[in-house]
């Protein structure tokens, strides 16, 4: 056993995510072409999109994880919810950053109070809520117990982030990917392989962040574990101690 | 065109998502070190 978090899968894993990033790199800023429209800024594409189906994917796994803690108390699906929301939190940044970098030269703005913007704000800020909910210094299965609630109730605004567009008009763009697409062959392999590329690296990034929660919560056990075996220690001197 | 807006796009995504990684990474090493291999079950 190796003292990593690695393993034969994920180093396959990982090389997957390296080479499908160097092929998503070189069809996002050489091989595919500028849009008439909005010339090479369409490139921002290629990452703002991957990042929303890898941040929605994160979330319905916490919502997931959320939904099995509070039936049967898994501390695997716990640590699992909690690794899938901060990989979630990561790429909703990468959303934002995308979003407002490609939002500048469309629209002439970097921000705008849009319905789509807005939830999204809202949906960030939620789940970095859900991740301090985590970080809170109660018992564990308190925090646990308000963190899955937290989770649940959160993914609710994914919902609404997703159908913001079709519900309220606003400056962002309708759904890029659907049964009428119209995108050119090239681009939408390129949009395609940065899907593919981004899910892989994803998947890489939960299963170690996963990992960590888990040794993580091995040594606060182990922690607890000690401080049990010291009080006893203590109680037992104690008892024969007054015996003597 | 827009150049600028792309490269800055692509730099602070990938750059952020490297230093992740190489935070995640850097942090299990660290912590399989105090955790004993019994209790690293996940790594069978």
């Amino acid at each position: 056993m190796n003292d990593t978090t690695s393993s034969r899968a994920t180093r396959v894993l990982g090389i997957a995510a390296l080479v499908s990033l160097a092929f998503s790199l070189s069809f996002g800023l050489i091989f595919s072409p500028p849009e008439v429209f909005q010339a090479d800024s369409v490139r921002l594409m290629y990452i703002h999109l991957p990042s929303v189906a890898v941040a929605y994917s994160c979330f319905a796994v916490t919502l997931l994880g959320s939904i099995i803690y509070l039936r049967n108390g898994s501390t695997f699906w716990d640590l699992l919810a909690g690794a899938a929301g901060e990989i979630g939190v990561l790429f909703t940044a990468f959303l934002l950053i995308s979003g407002s970098l490609w939002g500048k030269p469309t629209w002439g703005v970097y921000w705008q109070w849009d319905p789509r913007l807005t939830s999204t704000a809202v949906m960030f800020i939620m789940y970095i809520g859900y991740l301090v909910v985590r970080r809170l210094e109660l018992p564990p299965d308190v925090r646990s117990r308000r963190a899955a609630v937290l989770g649940i109730v959160s993914f609710v605004n994914v919902i609404i982030v997703h159908y913001s567009v079709q519900w309220w008009r606003g400056l962002h763009q309708g759904q890029t990917i659907g049964i009428d697409t119209q995108l050119d062959g090239l681009m939408l392999f390129s949009l395609f392989l940065g899907l593919v590329s981004f899910l892989v690296v994803g998947s890489w990034l939960l299963v170690h962040r996963f990992r960590i929660a888990w040794l993580e919560h091995q040594l606060s056990a182990q922690g607890m574990e000690r401080a049990i075996a010291e009080r006893r220690a203590e109680g037992g001197f104690g008892l024969s101690g007054s015996g003597a | 065109m827009h150049w600028e807006f792309v490269i800055a796009g692509y730099v602070i995504v990938f750059g952020l998502l490297a230093a992740y990684a190489f935070f995640l990474v850097s942090r299990g090493r660290r912590l399989s070190k105090q955790v004993p291999t019994d209790r690293r079950r996940f790594l069978d």
